[in-house]
């Protein structure tokens, strides 16, 4: 490579009132002029806008600049608009360095001289490193045309549907024994009323029945490796003991079995069998035996599944199964689990058997439910008053600071469920009203219509002891009316709990395989909240439904269609590009001491016996850097972030 | 000392202390100006020779910050920065050097208020320490 002496343009951007006048761009940029190598500095309004990369390139042109330093926003931000300017006009894009001057100056800075000299530090960081900037290539690699969605809810199906109508091949992991989430579980949906099951179980049986899409039930996500394009995906297979390709789902084995344990599908509501399908519309409605409860796994006799069974589909000796699937994307579909309202204890929930939560009101009332869709109470009788609670466990800084945006609209949908279903006298006790949605302002309104009372005000405590006899074995509301300023006792005959999202279990184990960030309540971090907001910062992993943040089904297939969009672009397209910010072993230097082959956590570094050195596999490296700074002899180094620009970063600042 | 400025080199990795950075940027969360963040791509390809070359060219403080245990986007670089700078550490120390000056904290990306606060604890530490005492006595 011919030597080239640095020749560098400094832009400091104004980022309109966002940088300047905080900082004194003026300022900073006479300083860059002062700087070794610095041909040009210059500043402008918006730095990133069509005329500002327009500057760059034209200095680059004209001017023959060969470094390009812009001191403006996050390099989270605009490093790629930047890079690609400077490809465009015939640098290669590693020759450009950006000095993030807004994020963590301009906007966390009280006072304006310091902001300007904390700028001018990180502009002569920027510039000192960038002397020693190497150009820096990457290769194009072929990436798997198939995608896997982990989550078999109505952000899963919705995402898979869309890939595989695509072409592309889709493979859903789920770890219950059918698919169908949340959803399946609903009696109505607000604010059309239309039934869930009417409008979820066409879209299972799209599924089930897709040439383009294989289901994994009972299955979980065992292992990713690999990068954008090419992850290699291992699936756990739970044994169901029952042979998927023999059995006729007929349902004999579920008759017949004479143990019974309560049903998570139905909230613990009602009974299951052992050997069970969750529920009737069940996709694939090969049943599961739960082996911690049968008989025959318990106590070694029984097998009465296997001797009605005529297919001889019950497999007493399946074993688990791991497979391996190639994928060049990845949907996160994990969707949320309801907020458990136990520890509010003032609310009675688990101590009076008529306070629910909202989904074990989902299965009261639905038609496959344990009452078969009658709303009635524990003693078989329909409740004449009905008490609902908004915010259980959300906007409660001793449970979740956040609305979970669904339990308005859910619990006002209960309200018209029971008015219409039992003709009771609802209450419901909120906080505030959030119904922002198309329609759902005007189902407020109807619902009040309907003769449904709204108390604005937290109830304090649901409680037995009723204010005068006649209401002896009800339940009594407390609570204040924040806007009559009174305090009511409303005796009432079931009260529901509005419970709020979590982020469902076992998620922090997803984002620590994928490598995909939580936010502070647990939910997974999408890669910019406007721009970004089914990406995740790791390439080709991308999100859909609830497992991001609190949504409603319209949301949520929303964005489950804009993930698989996203997939199916990158997929589309056919290559990656591969990292060029990886490591590198100076054949040289290296003493062949193959200390950096134990740390490296990708396997990306080998011994060559013949050489005695080590030598980087680039398709693994993933750059973290270990091997560099392990590396008892200097011969590992990660390019982009070498020991000479690290150092020359921290001479600038410091000196 | 109370009109001491010191000058400060945070040393972030860019999956989680720089974003947290980031994110107390877009949160407008003030902190004092006297950290200069370097970007690295993870705590561990921190060597131990960029911490003591900070030290030797009169940072005042170092403060390394990454993604919680567990969290380490490259599954466990923040695991090998803590061995790392635990040795500097004892290291500073032989030299009588306060190892107090040199900080690692976990700060994951969604932490901006934990980013501020960790700041401006840091600063006020090191404003209580005094000047780098290198700057004065080494001879390089």
């Amino acid at each position: 490579m011919k030597y080239e002496k640095p020749s560098i343009g400094v832009y400091v951007c104004h980022c309109g009132m966002n940088i300047s006048p905080k900082v004194d761009v003026e300022n900073v940029v006479a300083f860059a002029e002062t700087l070794d190598h610095v041909t040009v500095a210059r500043d402008y309004k918006f730095m990133c806008s069509s005329p500002g990369q327009e500057f760059i390139i034209k200095d680059i042109r004209e001017k023959g600049l060969n470094r390009i330093i812009v001191a403006s926003c996050s390099p989270r931000m605009h490093e790629q608009t930047f890079r690609k300017a400077c490809e465009q006009a015939g640098i290669n894009p590693h020759y450009f360095q950006m000095a993030n001057i807004r994020e963590q100056i301009s906007w966390v800075t009280k006072d304006s001289a310091e902001a300007t000299a904390k700028a001018r530090d990180q502009v002569a960081a920027a510039v000192a490193r960038a002397v020693y900037h190497a150009p820096l290539t990457s290769r194009e690699i072929k990436v798997k045309k198939s995608v896997v969605v982990i989550g078999g809810g109505i952000a899963g199906i919705q995402a898979a549907l869309t890939a595989a109508e695509a072409g592309y091949e889709v493979h859903i992991v789920e770890r219950e024994p059918s698919i169908g989430g949340h959803m399946a579980k609903f009696d109505k949906t607000f604010p059309t009323l239309d039934c869930a099951a009417c409008i979820m179980t066409p879209k299972m049986v799209e599924v089930a029945q897709h040439k383009n899409i294989t289901l994994h039930t009972y299955s979980e996500v065992d292992s990713v490796e690999g990068f954008v394009g090419n992850f290699k995906v291992c699936i756990r297979h739970n044994p169901r003991y029952v042979d998927a390709s023999k059995c006729t789902g007929c349902g004999i084995c579920t008759t017949k079995c004479p143990s019974k344990v309560l049903s998570e599908f139905d909230q613990r509501l009602t009974h299951r069998k052992t050997v069970y399908s969750p529920f009737p519309q069940a996709i694939p409605n090969t049943p599961v035996i739960d082996r911690d409860h049968c008989i025959y796994f318990t106590k070694g006799k029984c097998r009465a599944c296997k001797k009605f069974c005529e297919a001889g589909a019950i497999d007493f000796n399946q074993q688990e199964e791991v497979i391996e699937i190639a994928a060049g994307s990845i949907i996160v579909a994990t969707g949320f689990k309801a907020f458990d309202p136990t520890p509010l204890s003032q609310y009675g929930y688990g101590r009076y058997p008529e306070v629910y939560t909202s989904l074990e009101f989902e299965r009261l009332n639905n038609a496959t439910g344990p009452t078969a869709g009658k709303l009635l109470m524990k003693n078989g009788k329909p409740p004449e008053k009905v008490a609902i609670i908004h915010c259980v466990g959300s906007r409660d800084s001793r449970y979740h600071p956040y609305c979970s945006r669904v339990c308005c609209m859910y619990s006002m949908k209960f309200a018209h469920l029971v008015r219409e279903k039992t003709g009771a006298e609802v209450w419901e006790f909120y906080i505030d009203i959030r119904s922002p949605g198309k329609l759902y302002e005007e189902f407020y309104n109807r619902i009040q219509e309907e003769g449904v009372h709204m108390i604005r005000g937290r109830v304090a405590e649901v409680t037995d002891i009723p204010e005068t006899k006649k209401d002896e074995g009800r339940l009594t509301v407390v609570a204040e009316n924040t806007l009559t300023r009174r305090v009511l006792r409303v005796p009432v005959d079931m009260v529901l709990l509005g419970v709020g999202l979590e982020p469902a279990d076992g998620s922090d184990a997803v984002g620590r395989m994928l490598g995909v960030q939580r936010d502070a309540d647990g939910w997974f971090n999408e890669l910019h909240a406007k721009l970004a907001p089914v990406k995740t910062a790791m390439n080709g992993i991308f999100l859909a439904g609830c497992c991001q943040g609190p949504k409603d089904i319209p949301d949520t297939v929303a964005q489950a269609s804009a993930a698989a969009g996203e997939a199916v672009s990158l997929l589309a397209k056919g290559t990656v590009r591969t990292l060029a910010e990886i490591s590198y072993i100076d054949p040289d230097l290296c003493s062949g001491c193959k200390t950096c082959i134990e740390v490296c956590p990708y396997t990306a570094i080998s011994f060559d016996e013949s050489r005695r050195v080590a030598v980087v596999n680039e398709a693994l490296c993933k750059g973290c850097g270990s091997c560099a700074a392990a590396c008892p002899s200097s011969a590992a180094g990660i390019r982009h972030f070498t020991d000479r620009q690290i150092m020359e970063e921290m001479e600038a600042i410091l000196l | 000392m109370s009109d001491f400025e010191p000058k400060i080199i945070a040393m972030v990795c860019n999956w989680c202390t720089y974003t947290a950075a980031d994110l107390a940027g877009t949160s407008r969360l003030t902190y004092p100006s006297n950290i200069r963040i370097v970007r690295l791509m993870c705590t561990g390809m921190i060597d131990a020779k960029y911490i003591l070359k900070a030290f030797l060219d009169g940072a005042d403080g170092v403060f390394i910050g990454g993604c919680h245990p567990g969290d380490c986007h490259y599954i466990n670089g923040n695991l090998k920065a803590v061995k790392r700078i635990t040795g500097v550490g004892k290291l500073l120390e032989q030299f009588g050097f306060d190892p107090a000056r040199l900080k690692l904290q976990w700060i994951g990306a969604s932490e901006g208020p934990e980013f501020q606060r960790h700041m401006t604890e840091f600063v006020a530490a090191i404003q209580a320490m005094g000047p780098n005492p290198a700057r004065d006595c080494m001879i390089l």
